[in-house]
């Protein structure tokens, strides 16, 4: 192999009370993909983020191309050919395609402030034909796909002549067959001798995509190895430092025939066409689908979020009417959101206030004050059930792990009393540890007798929990399996039934031209 | 296919829509007014409300850029009072010629500006309490400076003709349109250009879009935001001459309020208060929504305290429009 084009060694970074990276070392070599793992924390964006000059490292030495430089600013970073892309999409969704993607470095007219709209169009028009895409340069970003919002960041980092790319969790938001696209793309990057840096908590892509895979633990450089030569499970083990649990769930011995939530013909406008499913008592139902497909709709339908044009809901045999989150809490149905920072959590209240917010009624002594004591016990008792890890009830939420927070969120739907769970997304963002333990609780939660619908993207995940599987596509259900005979290609076959991919020529037929631009 | 539709979603999805509601808007006041009051369509008040709405209106164009960068500027009204007075320094107190006492109004104007841009980017200080700040220190420099007293321009007669002489006049007799409308115009024309065919304005939708990603993107955002408040004190100070012109004297006490008019004026115009989006079109026809709705309800002798409450409706009403419309989508 040639020789390294980023070397870094013993770097160190803190932050206020954290010791983020400590003595952590990394190589790269072009024209290789290599895997960045961990949990949530163990420093992998932090890490990079140093390469790309987000941040300035405290101490140690970064090797580029042979000589050691300093990465002062993003801009010095994207200048010298290291491009990173967040995980959090960096783009401006007001503005278009082209604009964003020439943002910072806008071609001028012969009047040095006055900008050439039709210079970055056509420009962009180039850098798309070559990574045979389908996109309009004047299209706002706003009114994209997530999928095709990353399409543009790659574009973007291509448009640099980047020759080291990092990509930070890129396919956390993307589908199977999005996913397939984006490799695509990244293999004939790396072909054409870009140093490919992946970031990632999809351990099942690892074997997929990447040459090497490093390790990275409580801010510290474990080890690298060789994809090809290591188990996942030598991976994860060296990620958590602990065995994990991976139990399936303990179907129940006769499937408990009882009903506890029926929707009928369900109808709201093209996002949801004629949905029919039932619910049992103890049952995980695992919604699975393709992005857009409309899972989150059929959720926020049934819990009152959103409003329906026709359909009928019965709990427990009885027909309910459900206009508002209110009515469907009071039918004991409860939410939780994909996006527990935004819908879930009450980021700057305390782990106490959280706990008990979707249920302050209950606590509610004479004259409407606020029972302390009781929302003290209840949030206590919650926090044992669940092993929250918190310091203290009076923590404020934004402090806590993902995991917890998700484990924040499940105990203040049990304080609500609610039997029917519908899960978005559980383990989004979580790491591999938190994961089992959230899978463990929604085990748990069945035994109980709740009954749960689980929405998930990721197949290991459906196929892991569920007892039954409802696979969506385009607003429509098109398939239900018993666990017994579901497999992931049974459940693509049902999730692709009329999917529309953007793509002008067969995935295979890259052009060699895009190191080029 | 799936293209051609994002497209034609952005479309309805621009302020585009939101002009047209503003223009209607308009359309219908002036057709209400015209026939409740025979007074309202005659050259002489068509005048009068381009002249009530040049003040406001430049006011309004430099709030417009602060509103699309994600920011929002209190000062903009006490602001044009100060470089009025500064105006008047320079021109009754030293007795400089005129043009140099409108170059020590603009740069009045510029350099609050540029403070707060500089407080805003540099001390991380949020842009309502900056400028709240700024609102208080240039309307008590205005008083400080000017003694308490108006300063009065009699010394230089010329003075007057910069808002209320008619350059139109001399070229089309009996076409009396004052310079100030001119300057206007003039103003709103630059403003539109450097909005939507300079840096400075894409970086302000950038900026305004996603303050974050502009900054990761190697845009020295710090120094473009610093650029948008100085633009917007430029415009106060152009305004504070327009003001200072119009009633010969700058006036120190005066300026507090002139800030809301000018936000209303861009939220109206389709101004997104949450960034990212707005037009100078739309900011121009929202202040001429504000000037016609007073003026029509003046010629109806509605009292002026109802003239507020109508006003205050106004500009609910029309944001609400634009709320339900995006809602359909």
């Amino acid at each position: 192999m040639s020789e390294a084009i980023v070397m870094m060694e013993g770097i160190e970074k803190s932050f206020p009370g954290v010791h983020a990276l400590n003595q952590c070392r990394f190589n790269l070599y072009p024209g290789e993909i290599h895997a960045l793992v961990g949990e949530n924390g163990a420093g992998k964006s932090t890490l990079m983020k140093v390469l790309a000059g987000v941040y300035k490292k405290d101490a140690g030495s970064i090797l580029y191309k042979g000589s050691e430089v300093e990465i002062p600013t993003p801009r010095a970073a994207l200048h010298s050919g290291i491009s990173m892309i967040h995980q959090e999409l960096n783009l401006m969704p007001h503005l278009t395609v082209a604009q964003n993607i020439f943002i910072g470095r806008e071609p001028r007219r012969t009047l040095p402030f006055i900008l050439d709209e039709k210079e970055i169009n056509a420009k962009t028009d180039q850098l798309f034909a070559m990574m045979h895409l389908k996109l309009d340069a004047s299209t706002k970003v706003a009114d994209l796909t997530v999928a095709k919002q990353q399409m543009v960041e790659i574009a973007k980092a291509l448009s640099f002549e980047s020759e080291v790319l990092i990509m930070d969790e890129p396919t956390a938001a993307l589908t199977e067959t999005e996913t397939e696209e984006l490799f695509r793309i990244i293999r004939h990057l790396r072909d054409q001798g870009v140093g490919v840096v992946y970031i990632s908590h999809r351990l099942e892509e690892l074997k997929q995509i990447s040459d090497r895979v490093t390790v990275m633990r409580d801010g510290r450089y474990i080890d690298t190895v060789s994809t090809q030569e290591v188990e996942i499970n030598r991976i994860i083990s060296m990620m958590v430092g602990r065995t994990i649990y991976e139990a399936a769930p303990e179907l129940p011995e006769s499937p408990n025939p009882e009903v506890v939530l029926e929707v009928k013909n369900l109808n709201r406008g093209n996002q949801l066409k004629d949905i029919n499913f039932s619910l049992k008592k103890g049952e995980i139902l695992g919604f699975a689908g393709l992005i857009g497909a409309g899972r989150t709709e059929v959720a926020r339908a049934i819990f009152g979020a959103d409003p329906i044009d026709s359909g009928d809901i019965y709990v427990s045999g009885k027909k309910v009417r459900i206009k508002t989150p209110r009515d469907a809490v009071r039918h004991g149905i409860g939410y939780l959101s994909e996006d527990r920072k935004r819908y879930g959590l009450t980021l700057k209240m305390n782990v106490e206030n959280n706990i008990v917010l979707a249920s302050f009624e209950k606590f509610l002594g004479m004259l409407g004050w606020v029972n302390n004591t009781r929302t003290r016990q209840t949030a206590e008792h919650h926090i044992r059930a669940l092993s929250i890890k918190t310091p203290s009830l009076q923590q404020i939420i934004r402090n806590l792990s993902g995991g917890n927070q998700q484990k924040v969120v499940i105990g203040k739907w049990l304080t609500a009393d609610t039997d029917i769970l519908i899960f978005d997304e559980p383990t989004r963002g979580i790491d591999v540890g938190a994961k089992s333990e959230i899978y463990r609780l929604l085990n748990d939660l069945a035994k109980q007798g709740k009954s749960i619908i689980m929405i998930s993207s990721e197949l290991p995940e459906i196929l892991r929990m569920s007892h039954r599987v409802i696979v969506m596509c385009e607003g429509r259900i098109t398939g239900e399996l018993d666990i017994a005979e579901a497999t992931q290609e049974a459940i693509m076959k049902y999730a692709t039934q009329r999917s529309v991919i953007v793509r002008t020529n067969e995935s295979n037929h890259l052009s060699s031209e895009i190191g080029a631009v | 296919m799936e293209i051609e539709l994002a497209q034609k979603k952005s479309l309805l999805r621009t302020n585009a829509a939101q002009k047209l509601l503003a223009f209607g808007a308009l359309i219908v006041l002036f057709i209400a007014f015209s026939l409740a009051s025979p007074n309202f369509f005659s050259f002489s008040n068509i005048v009068g409300i381009l002249l009530a709405t040049a003040v406001n209106g430049l006011l309004a164009l430099g709030v417009t850029f602060v509103i699309i960068s994600g920011g929002i500027d209190l000062s903009v009204g006490t602001m044009m009072t100060f470089s009025a007075v500064m105006a008047g320094v320079a021109v009754t107190f030293w007795g400089l010629p005129v043009p140099l006492g409108i170059l020590a109004a603009l740069a009045a104007g510029g350099l609050a500006g540029m403070v707060n841009g500089l407080v805003i980017s540099k001390m991380k200080v949020p842009p309502f309490i900056a400028t709240l700040g700024t609102y208080y220190a240039t309307k008590g420099l205005s008083l400080v400076i000017s003694g308490l007293k108006p300063i009065y321009f009699n010394d230089a007669p010329t003075f007057r003709d910069i808002a209320l002489g008619s350059v139109v006049n001399n070229v089309i007799p009996g076409f009396v349109v004052p310079n100030a409308v001119l300057i206007l115009f003039g103003a709103a024309i630059i403003a539109g250009l450097i909005l939507s065919k300079t840096v400075l304005g894409r970086y302000t939708f950038a900026i305004g879009s996603n303050e974050e990603a502009t900054r990761l993107s190697g845009v020295n955002v710090d120094l473009w935001k610093t650029a948008v408040y100085t633009l917007c004190g430029v415009f106060s100070g152009l305004a504070g001459i327009v003001i200072a012109s119009r009633i010969n004297s700058a006036q120190p006490a005066l300026g507090g309020g002139y800030e809301l008019d000018a936000i209303a004026a861009a939220v109206i115009g389709g101004t997104s208060l949450s960034g990212g989006e707005g037009t100078i079109l739309g900011t121009i026809i929202g202040a001429f929504v504000i000037s016609t709705l007073t003026n029509g309800l003046r010629i109806l002798s509605v009292p002026q305290e109802w003239q507020m409450v109508v006003t205050g409706a106004i500009v609910v009403l029309t944001v609400y429009m634009d709320i339900l419309r995006r809602r359909q989508q």
